[in-house]
């Protein structure tokens, strides 16, 4: 017998739901990745999960990001399209060591490169903290980043979540 | 509270085992779990899947109900082993009965009956499809599948010094229902001297290699982050209660969870979760899931210490997200 594996994708996903017996959907914060990617402008970091000060952040990637640097290491999980991920060592310290959460970068840093990875779907690659880093996809992906909520984390659960 | 077997097999081959009050015996189709004044008797396969995971998961977060009964609950150094005592029924009139042992003690038991209860052909961490019975006399012993150890990455799968990739060369052959999942590896240029810090790897083909089912495995790691993927097919052998939120994200196929309060059993909501849903487990639910083909899912755990007397004073809310 040959199976199938269902993924979703930007251009086509299934979404399931709560059927609630005797409880509030809004209890599961319930969302899809893929839609919520559909409906976001570029390189916005929505959280689609939240566990106290930890997020999960769904980002819609086209074209080139901003830079970005990090206290502590983040995860990156492309979940559609394909990712270049650019890494840089900064000659000087951009992010406090206590400061949680990733914070945007005016301009180009200035620091060792570092390496460059190319992903698809179903890769992880690890954002090492201490690092700056910019993403770049020529056609829309999504990417999934495990981290901390920060100054560039955007919440709008009521939008996004089924009531 | 102390542990130890009576070495006495019974007419079908097993041993039984004393822990505390608690006597723990199997035949060729049941275990029974006797106590003073009660008793309970589960189905043996899916005794041993649940014991197995409690054994391997060092009691997880939470609740291991092994069915609407009997059940451990995870005090994080010592453990409650309990009859009836999340079972309305048997609360409310008394019927429950719970012990707490050091965990390291009840573990040393429970390890010792997954060894002498799991024949030849059995592996109770695999789906029914892909394993032979549990059933029957005492015959032999499956001693790879018992001892197999969790996976705990400390930063990331496949890093410098961390958890090791899978492929054909170290046993990890590709499951037959992921046999379509790609296994293409992402491109890493590394510049001198970063080669431990520039690290990628293919997750989903990492995870279409797995052996087991039902096994939350640490991929990924920030401070008390941490990502847990894992890989199911039919039934969660457990109804696991939480002590603290999870989150799932469903990275392929489906899954379908009944969820119940966690206390009293009493049905709350059926999740129905697709490639790309996200959903929050909250703190004061029970769960079990099912899932008609293979799946992977993305179990996101918060591995703070803390969380669990903060959620049971209530200065922390079940639910993690108000809108």
């Amino acid at each position: 017998m040959a199976y199938h594996t269902q993924f979703g994708s930007l251009r086509q996903y299934q979404k399931g739901g709560v059927e609630a017996i005797r409880d509030d959907p809004r209890n599961y914060a319930f969302t899809n990745i893929f839609e919520v990617a559909s409906k976001a402008e570029r390189w916005e970091r929505i959280a689609i999960a939240r566990n106290l000060k930890y997020v999960v952040e769904v980002v819609r990637a086209e074209g080139t990001s901003p830079w970005y640097a990090c206290a502590h290491d983040e995860a990156a999980l492309v979940m559609d399209g394909e990712v270049a991920i650019r890494l840089v060592k900064p000659d000087i310290m951009i992010v406090s060591p206590e400061h949680e959460g990733a914070t945007l970068l005016e301009g180009d840093p200035r620091g060792r490169a570092m390496g460059q990875i190319k992903s698809r779907r179903g890769h992880m690659a690890l954002l090492p903290k201490g690092s700056a880093y910019q993403f770049n996809s020529e056609q829309p992906a999504v990417i999934l980043i495990q981290t901390i909520a920060g100054d560039l984390t955007v919440e709008r659960w009521a939008e996004i979540c089924q009531k | 509270m102390s542990g130890k077997t009576t070495q006495a097999m019974n007419d079908a081959g097993y041993q039984s085992f004393i822990l505390g009050n608690y006597i723990f015996k199997r035949d060729e189709y049941f275990v029974h779990v006797e106590w003073p004044n009660g008793g309970h008797i589960l189905p043996a396969d899916r005794f041993l899947k649940a014991l197995m995971r409690d054994v391997a998961w060092n009691f997880f977060y939470g609740i291991v109900n092994f069915d609407e009964v009997f059940g451990t609950a995870n005090h994080y150094g010592t453990v409650d082993i309990f009859a009836g005592s999340y079972n309305a029924s048997y609360r409310d009139t008394g019927k429950d009965h719970s012990e707490t042992f050091d965990s390291e003690t009840a573990r040393h038991v429970f390890e010792a009956m997954l060894q002498d209860w799991t024949n030849e052909g059995f592996d109770p961490f695999a789906a029914p499809g892909e394993t032979g019975s549990a059933f029957g006399p005492k015959r032999g012993s499956n001693e790879n599948a018992v001892k197999r150890q969790r996976v705990t990455a400390k930063r990331m799968t496949g890093a410098a010094d961390d958890t090791p990739l899978r492929n054909d060369m170290n046993g990890y052959g590709i499951n037959r229902q992921f046999a379509d999942v790609p296994q293409d590896e992402p491109e890493i240029h590394a510049e001198p001297g970063f080669e431990h810090d520039v690290h990628a790897f293919n997750l989903f083909a990492y995870l279409s290699r797995s052996d087991v089912t039902w096994n939350p495995s640490v991929c990924s790691v920030v401070k008390d982050s941490l990502f847990c993927p894992t890989t199911e097919e039919y039934m969660l052998p457990v109804i696991h209660g939480n002590d603290r939120v999870e989150w799932f994200i469903q990275l392929s196929d489906e899954i379908h969870w009944e969820v119940a309060d966690r206390d009293t059993g009493e049905a709350r909501a059926r999740v129905i979760m697709k490639a790309g849903d996200v959903a929050a487990m909250p703190a004061d639910i029970r769960h079990q899931g099912m899932s008609p083909k293979r799946s992977m899912l993305l179990v996101w755990e918060n591995a703070d210490p803390a969380l669990p007397e903060l959620y049971a004073s209530n200065k922390l809310k079940a639910n993690p997200i108000a809108f």
